[in-house]
């Protein structure tokens, strides 16, 4: 298993995957989404509610931490590096649907190559970009119970507590496969990948950083064209 | 093999997803409160045989959510619990467990109306008229409402005297056939069948009578101090009691 480490290794045996900024966006924005979650089950689970007592701390920090979640992302948009793999998150590479077909069918090691991101890390992104943004909305509603009608209020409880535990399913499974690989957790926590990892698990981009250092060398994959925000 | 310009930028199906998703959870806040009810009928069949009790986690699955503002569930049991009676009275008084037992018994069958949403069917509690003990300690002239204390030391709660005086307010220490528990609120607690469940104190341990209305503890946080079922809160639920 790779050793901490914050600075690449020689002759190019590490990749910069993600730039502080990025790893920033992700510390800050996991911290108010655990917070978020936390809070939630021990305002809502019975038994987890009268192990702490406290409700109206709990609501305080739940609002809170819920409502700043889309804050980190909105301060990296003035990063580059954030705004460039914003692109390559959402754009879907001609592969990214068979990528998407063989993972759940084979799982994601048969799947076949991966650019900087694989089909499924992107839909995972987009899924709980829209259903933060859902989360802060109806969790308004709620807030503020006098800005909307009984009906709004009840169709904005009902869509927050189910949307909270496909929430839940969702990040569990994010951290499930982080705990599955220490290198990706690695990458995130210090920026760098070594080239194997990046080989293994994002062929495509591996490629890509190589071509680009090799004069000729192909078009990224997985790469809007520079301006091309869609 | 990838074809320049936009082509080979893929399609936006991150956008895509993300707007779907926007407009399913605004398809959901429009058509919710009828999908919920459709929900509740089927959650409450099911969680009525599910003995391993996982779809009362479930939204409107049904059963008692627990709210504590204290930082611990509070425990008092026969020999140490108190109820004082106090305030603008001319016999202040304090009762024990087994006083409150001995005293003529008053049995409410009712649905339980949580202003966070839930309600829960034919409850039972029993227990003493909050209207005996205050008749039984005298309340004075000026004495025109009621503030109850808790010995989880944080709760408060309020009613006017008019209210207090209702037959369908009691001093509760049975549940469903048998004493409140602690996290019911036991081992007494307040029963107000007519409003919102935060009226309804739990660790009741004082009965103060004053000359004004004096919010309780939801109520600084923008809870109406009235809180008929369907009549406050911007609520427009069933009524409980009448």
């Amino acid at each position: 298993m790779p050793l901490p480490r914050t600075e690449p290794a020689a002759g190019g045996a590490e990749l910069r995957r993600f730039t502080t900024a990025e790893r920033w966006v992700h510390r800050t924005t996991s911290t108010l989404m655990m917070a978020a979650i936390l809070t939630a089950a021990f305002l809502y689970v019975p038994q987890l509610a009268e192990l702490v007592g406290r409700r109206r701390l709990l609501v305080v920090v739940h609002e809170w931490s819920g409502v700043l979640l889309p804050l980190p992302l909105a301060v990296g948009l003035g990063f580059r590096s954030v705004r460039a793999d914003l692109r390559r998150l959402n754009r879907f590479r001609p592969g990214d649907r068979g990528w998407a077909w063989r993972a759940v069918r084979h799982g994601t090691r048969r799947a076949g190559p991966a650019g900087k991101f694989n089909a499924g890390q992107k839909l995972y992104a987009a899924t709980i970009a829209g259903a933060t943004l859902v989360m802060v909305g109806t969790g308004l509603i709620l807030w503020f119970p006098h800005l909307a009608a009984l009906d709004v209020r009840t169709g904005a409880t009902f869509v927050h507590d189910w949307l909270a535990l496909v929430i839940g399913v969702l990040v569990i499974g994010h951290i499930r496969m982080a705990m599955k690989d220490p290198e990706a957790r690695h990458g995130m926590r210090t920026g760098w990948v070594g080239r194997p990892w990046a080989k293994r698990e994002h062929a495509l981009w591996e490629r890509e950083t190589r071509a680009r250092t090799e004069p000729g060398g192909a078009e990224p994959a997985d790469t809007a064209p520079p301006g091309d925000h869609g | 093999m990838e074809q320049r310009g936009r082509e080979s930028a893929g399609k936006p199906v991150g956008r895509r997803v993300v707007l779907g998703v926007l407009g399913l959870g605004a398809a959901g806040v429009a058509f919710g409160a009828k999908i919920q009810n459709q929900l509740d009928n089927v959650l409450a069949e099911v969680s009525s045989k599910d003995p391993t009790g996982l779809t009362q986690l479930l939204p409107g699955g049904g059963g008692f959510q627990f709210y504590n503002v204290a930082d611990s569930i509070p425990h008092r049991n026969a020999t140490d619990y108190r109820l004082t009676v106090d305030g603008l009275v001319d016999r202040p008084a304090s009762y024990t467990l087994a006083d409150l037992q001995a005293m003529q018994q008053t049995r409410l069958v009712k649905d339980v109306q949580c202003v966070t949403g839930w309600r829960v069917p034919n409850t039972e509690f029993s227990g003493v008229l909050l209207r005996d003990l205050l008749a039984m300690s005298g309340v004075q002239q000026q004495g025109t409402a009621i503030r109850f204390s808790c010995f989880d030391g944080v709760y408060t709660e309020s009613l006017t005297l008019d209210e207090a005086r209702r037959d369908d307010v009691i001093i509760a220490h049975q549940m469903n056939g048998s004493p409140v528990t602690s996290a019911h609120g036991g081992p007494v607690r307040l029963y107000v069948a007519p409003m919102y469940f935060y009226k309804s104190a739990k660790w009741l341990s004082g009965i103060t009578v004053t000359s004004q209305v004096e919010p309780g503890y939801w109520e600084h946080y923008g809870y109406d101090v009235e809180a008929w079922v369907g009549r406050s809160n911007g609520r427009d639920d069933a009524p409980t009691s009448n």
